[in-house]
């Protein structure tokens, strides 16, 4: 079966899935790849000093996909050597379990880190996916970033923390 | 005409529903859905500055023009990774 470059779902994360992902779609290009960078975003057990015990993500599920195509889209302008996969699962998720994974590849080793650290900034700032903690006393809704995709300001910064 | 709103995360919590049907005057937008729900839940109003809105599953602004059988979705502050 085909792995998706692109997807959001229950199912546990691999990253050797997510880097295979890649490879399959390397088509004509498959021997002038010189690297792929692979990123695993885990669940941690604590957070500004709380106990987690796990957490819950939910997602709007089109939109994330939608804004997964547009993070792709992005690194092809920005780093047009390079290709993007990127899995990120929802439902409930123990610690230690992984909760985002990505891989990037391209024909060298800079643009390939470059575009897998650009991704996972970008997830955070514009993919309609949220979590809610459950740690030791509590449980709440984690808010981060406002999601607007047209904000050149928020993408310019990821791009920054990329090529730092 | 007729829309359906989708809410997630706190927002969802807030309004105790994921999904709520609503009937609107022609010419409604994004906005004016936001304003009558925040107005029947009052909590809302703290994400006036901090939402996020889409329309069938595309970012859209506040001003847009609703059409019968569009959904619109409100967004808190995201936290995937």
């Amino acid at each position: 079966m085909t792995i998706p470059l692109l997807a959001i779902g229950p199912e546990p994360l691999e990253l050797g899935r997510v880097a295979a992902a890649l490879d399959a779609n390397a088509g004509s290009n498959a021997g002038s790849d010189g690297a792929v960078v692979t990123f695993l975003g885990l669940v941690r057990n604590h957070n500004v000093g709380r106990r987690v015990r796990y957490l819950e993500y939910e997602a709007y599920e089109p939109l994330a996909l939608k804004a997964f195509e547009r993070i792709s889209a992005e690194i092809g302008e920005r780093w047009p050597d390079a290709r993007l996969a990127l899995h990120h699962r929802i439902g409930r998720l123990d610690v230690g379990e992984a909760s985002v994974a990505i891989a990037a590849r391209s024909p060298h080793r800079g643009n390939a880190y470059a575009a897998c650290r650009y991704a996972i900034e970008r997830v955070k700032q514009i993919a309609p996916i949220w979590k809610r903690e459950y740690f030791d006393g509590g449980d709440m809704w984690i808010e981060g970033a406002t999601a607007d995709p047209d904000d050149q300001r928020a993408r310019a910064e990821a791009e920054r923390i990329a090529c730092a | 005409m007729r829309v359906t709103v989708r809410l997630f995360a706190r927002l969802r919590d807030i309004a105790g529903a994921a999904e709520l049907a609503r009937d609107l005057a022609p010419g409604s937008t994004i906005g004016s859905v936001w304003r009558e729900l925040a107005g029947e839940f009052p909590a809302l109003a703290d994400y006036e500055r901090s939402i996020s809105s889409a329309v069938n599953a595309d970012y859209a602004r506040m001003d847009h023009v609703l059409r019968d059988g569009d959904e619109v979705a409100f967004l808190p502050p995201v936290s995937g990774g």
